[in-house]
């Protein structure tokens, strides 16, 4: 299997002046093309950390990561937009959708800068909202606005998907159909996607499950059998 | 449109309020640039059209009687292109229909070919006949006022014999777009009027032929305009010779200048303060709304937006206000400009429509709108742009508040809780609360700088008409007659005093510097024309020196006992040394005065008079004009009540229109700065006061924290605010100085009240509507929403 992301040693300090806090201590992780990988661990252990620098949205403190063949903590922070609007999409626990903007306009926000999107319309309507094109965030309910971030995120036709949290604001039935959506996208799209949860509960839809505490890497599972969105509860 | 764009029609959309609050005050600098700049460049380039075309003189000078073959050395002076001799007289006219006796200028027109300088532009008729005794033409305001037309007839009183001229035409000259009589503070068509008739006929009525008493000249460009002037006055002093000037000193000439000076001093002044104003309304705003935007600027960071196109961005926002401002300004500014030119029409006599605004100025205000509001987002905007996408996700860290040494003396005062939110807010963001206070001050200082004009006024006119020039009237003689003259004057109808005043022209210097100036000279104990001292005294000018106003003196750069060179100008040319006596208080022209007697014992001669001032019977006023109509030897006459009453009405109305713009000004900054200032707190807060009132605080103590900032601010900004308007007072005061006349920097206790008065009230609505959203808080959705 191809490698996406594979990071060596990767260390985050946060340095606030008075305190010191380590993010992240030594990760080495490898990613894989086509795969769904659930990051799990209570909050705090660093996932969001690591996904933020996979995504080219912070830098290390220490260590290396690469996407495929470009390593991501030698760019600058131009290449690292180029590389955000050429390679990721993003999922946010808040949505992060653009209050004035419809559903469709949001969407249109990444197609507007993308090199080779789909229409806003399609990707809306693979996260099966053709019929909400025309509203705003404040006329949708929670899970409906975390599947325009979704349609958002797909829109450009990603390598891979990196989600913070996308069930977190949502009850669990809302919950479960954008998980429905993320499973889908990779299952037709064969985008590679990674979710970070604190939700035991998801693990179970992932080809694998990487574990984290305190910084570090706890361990790695792979699903032998996964099981449909639809069947997890919480 | 991409999303982006549309992102930003709908920020400005939601933002309509604060953007129009700042869009207004922007608005201000623009129409008041557009104004001031654009009626300077279309004053300035009528003008100049006016003057090239029209060959106006650059040289002026006039003298008692020299002989016409002088031409021909005048015309030799180095640097001269062309030179006009002219005969110029003042005469008393008989208008029918007119009771009162008016005064005119005779100008003459040569009988063969014609003038070369100060072409009169043909409006009606036609020209006199060469040749003709009876036929002129006269200054087209002139005739519209008397209701005189080509064909009509009036009586003139020419050296004291009675003609009947026939008016063939008027006209209008480069040197009349400002006509005034002598002695008058405002054009009055009515009464003063400019004659031209054929040099034959003048010279006929007044001895003059072969000869000329005033000489106009053309220079070249590489001219050197002084020694000109010194040769043509070498020339002239035996002939009497006043005294040669250049355009700066002619009449209609400078009082253009000072005009253009004024509106120059307006576009120097004002805007600026517009403009950082609306600067700093820009950066407040854009500020909170990139605070309030941090998740969607790291939003559209992770999704592959770069810096600039986030940068641009909220710039384009400021643009956008920066657009509704210029396009409001232009309007108000348009609208302005064209009030402004009817105003001019009415004091200004050009041929031609002086109003065009021209490009330049339309592209110089908007331009400097958007670049002043682009530099107010600059600062933020750049934030956003720097911000790294991973921390914009993340919630902004709460304000970071240190308890300093003035946190600790304020806590010691045991103030409530609220209070101290208020002063650990002002604290915590000092220089945010610095510029607030600047902003209100600014509009505090507006309101006493436009203030000032009407107590200003008020000073003037007291002093000039109340307290200095009590008579009814002033009798104007050319050439002066003997003091004894003064006896026939008490004898006239309705004369009930009579006071004689010689004006003797001079020049004053002092080391280097010299000043033209007319020395008036009287009997001690004046009492319808008096000096006014410093401190306020009538007083008389002692037997040995000059009394010099406060102007002239500072122009000469000279003291009390300091000895000063007069030179006498024509007549008998000699120089004497003369000490100043004193310093007068004086806002209209150039005074300098003297003891008649101590003045005829310098000039060798019996104490002459060439101007008699007059208490008159009101009753008897029509029959005294009957007479005068038909005195001898009397070249004018002014009536003081008369000219007070349209001085002070026109002033008075200027006054109105100026201080009701200011006022608009200073409320839109008021607002501007108020509502923008309590809107961003209460979007900073609105956690905050939610929490406080689901705590159990009612709607008036939360408001308390609200409108406390803002009216604290707007308190503490008073002082500044006045020591502010003060200087820009004494400014503009300064500006609108000029040899003509100086504006007194009056300030008054009251002015500087209803200046914070107004500023506070508007202050404390524009919190007051800010408030209302408070009311309608929803306390449940606040605490849901995400900061």
């Amino acid at each position: 299997m191809n490698t996406v992301f594979r990071t060596q040693d990767l260390s985050k300090v946060y340095d606030t002046g008075e305190l010191k806090v380590r993010a992240l201590d030594g990760v080495d992780l490898e990613l894989f093309s086509g795969e769904l990988a659930v990051l799990l661990g209570p909050s705090g252990s660093g996932k969001s950390t690591l996904l933020n620098i996979l995504g080219g949205l912070d830098h290390a403190t220490a260590g290396k990561v690469w996407f495929r063949d470009l390593e991501l903590t030698s760019l600058n922070d131009r290449s690292l937009t180029r590389y955000r609007r050429d390679h990721v999409g993003f999922v946010f626990q808040f949505y992060n959708l653009v209050a004035s903007l419809t559903a469709r306009e949001n969407v249109q926000l990444v197609t507007d800068v993308a090199p080779n999107p789909m229409p806003a319309e399609e990707a809306l309507s693979q996260v099966g909202l053709e019929h909400r094109l025309d509203h705003f965030p404040a006329e949708m309910s929670g899970g409906e606005q975390q599947r325009v971030a979704i349609a958002r995120a797909i829109a450009k036709r990603p390598e891979v998907l990196l989600c913070d949290e996308p069930t977190g604001a949502l009850d669990s039935k809302t919950g479960i159909q954008v998980l429905e959506v993320l499973r889908d996208v990779n299952d037709r799209l064969g985008t590679s996607t990674a979710v970070i949860t604190h939700n035991a509960a998801i693990r179970k839809m992932a080809h694998r499950v990487v574990y984290f505490l305190d910084g570090r890497i706890d361990r790695v599972e792979e699903n032998t059998t996964r099981i449909a969105p639809a069947e997890i509860s919480w | 449109m991409n999303a982006l764009d549309r992102k930003l029609l709908r920020d400005f959309q939601r933002l309509w309020a604060q953007a129009l609050a700042i869009a207004l005050v922007l608005a201000c600098g623009v129409a008041i640039l557009l104004t001031t700049f654009g009626t300077y460049i279309s004053l300035e380039d009528t003008r100049s059209a006016y003057y090239e075309r029209n060959r106006f003189a650059d040289v002026f000078a006039d003298a008692n009687r020299a002989p016409l073959w002088l031409m021909q050395e005048v015309r030799e002076i180095d640097g001269v292109l062309a030179a006009d001799a002219r005969i110029s007289k003042f005469a008393v006219l008989d208008v029918p229909g007119q009771e009162e006796t008016v005064t005119a200028r005779l100008l003459s027109l040569p009988d063969n070919g014609s003038l070369q300088l100060n072409l009169p532009v043909l409006r009606e008729g036609r020209l006199p006949t060469p040749g003709s005794d009876h036929e002129v033409a006269v200054n087209q305001p002139f005739a519209k006022a008397n209701d005189l037309r080509p064909g009509d007839t009036f009586q003139a009183n020419l050296n004291g014999y009675q003609r009947v001229l026939t008016l063939t035409g008027t006209l209008l000259s480069p040197e009349f777009i400002y006509t005034i009589g002598p002695g008058a503070l405002m054009p009055d068509n009515e009464a003063f009027g400019i004659v031209w008739m054929r040099q034959a006929a003048i010279a006929a009525a007044y001895d003059m032929e072969g000869a000329f008493n005033n000489v106009t000249l053309k220079l070249g460009r590489n001219a050197n305009i002084n020694d000109v002037i010194d040769r043509l006055d070498d020339m002239l002093d035996p002939y009497g010779g006043l005294g040669a000037y250049g355009r700066d000193v002619q009449l209609s000439n400078s009082f253009i200048d000072s005009e253009l000076e004024q509106q120059r001093t307006g576009a120097m002044i004002l805007p600026p303060i517009f403009y950082a104003i609306s600067a700093f309304l820009v950066s407040m705003v854009i500020g909170r709304i990139i605070a309030l935007e941090r998740s969607e600027i790291g939003l559209l960071k992770a999704i592959g937006y770069s810096n600039t196109e986030v940068c641009i961005h909220y710039l384009l926002l400021a643009v956008l206000i920066a657009c509704a401002g210029t396009v409001i300004g232009w309007a108000a500014g348009t609208w302005l400009a064209r009030a402004l030119a009817r105003l001019y029409a009415q004091f200004f006599d050009f041929p031609y429509l002086i109003y065009n605004l021209s490009y330049t100025a339309y592209a110089l205000s908007g331009l400097l709108a958007i670049a002043s509001a682009g530099l107010g987002a600059a600062r933020s905007a750049m934030r956003a742009a720097r911000l790294p996408p991973a921390v914009a996700m993340a919630p902004p860290a709460p304000p970071r508040f240190k308890r300093r040494l003035l946190d600790r003396m304020l806590t010691s005062l045991g103030l409530s809780q609220p209070v101290m939110m208020i002063l650990r807010s002002l604290m915590r963001w000092p220089v945010r609360s610095a510029f607030t206070v600047l902003g209100f001050s600014l509009a505090v200082a507006v309101l006493v700088a436009s203030g000032f004009f009407t107590s200003a006024l008020d000073e003037m006119i007291d002093t000039t008409f109340n307290r200095s020039n009590r008579q009814d009237a002033i009798l104007l003689f050319d050439p002066g007659v003997p003091e004894t003259a003064l006896a026939s004057v008490t004898r006239l109808p309705g004369v009930l005093r009579a006071e004689g005043q010689q004006f003797q022209s001079a020049v004053l210097r002092n080391g280097h510097l010299e000043k033209e100036a007319a020395i008036e000279a009287r009997r001690p104990g004046a009492d319808l024309a008096r000096i006014i001292s410093t401190d306020g005294q009538a007083i008389d000018p002692p037997g040995h020196g000059l009394l010099l106003s406060r102007r002239l003196a500072a122009q000469l750069s000279v003291r009390p006992g300091d000895v000063i060179e007069v030179e006498f100008l024509g007549g008998i040319n000699e120089k004497h040394k003369v000490p100043v006596a004193g310093i007068v208080t004086q806002y209209v022209g150039l005074g300098a005065y003297m003891d008649i007697e101590t003045l005829s014992r310098l000039l060798r001669q019996a104490p002459q008079i060439t101007v008699a001032n007059l208490k008159v019977d009101t009753q008897a006023l029509p029959e005294l004009h009957r007479v005068l109509k038909k005195t001898p030897n009397l070249s004018g006459l002014i009536l003081l009540d008369k000219m007070q009453r349209s001085f002070e009405a026109t002033i008075r109305e200027n006054v109105v229109i100026m201080t009701t713009i200011y006022l608009t000004v200073a409320v839109l900054i008021t607002i501007g700065v108020a509502y923008n200032g309590a809107r961003i707190q209460l979007s900073e807060r609105a956690r905050e006061l939610a929490s406080l009132r689901i705590l159990g605080f009612s709607r008036g103590e939360v408001s308390f924290i609200l409108l406390g900032e803002t009216m604290l601010l707007a308190l503490v900004a008073q002082p500044l605010g006045w020591l502010l308007g003060a200087g820009i007072a004494a400014a503009l005061a300064e500006g609108s100085s000029s040899d003509l006349y100086a504006i007194p920097l009056v300030l008054k206790p009251a002015g500087f009240a209803s200046a914070s008065l107004v500023v506070l009230s508007a202050s404390l609505i524009a919190s007051l509507v800010v408030r209302r959203r408070l009311d309608r808080l929803d306390l449940v959705q606040v605490m849901k929403t995400r900061e």
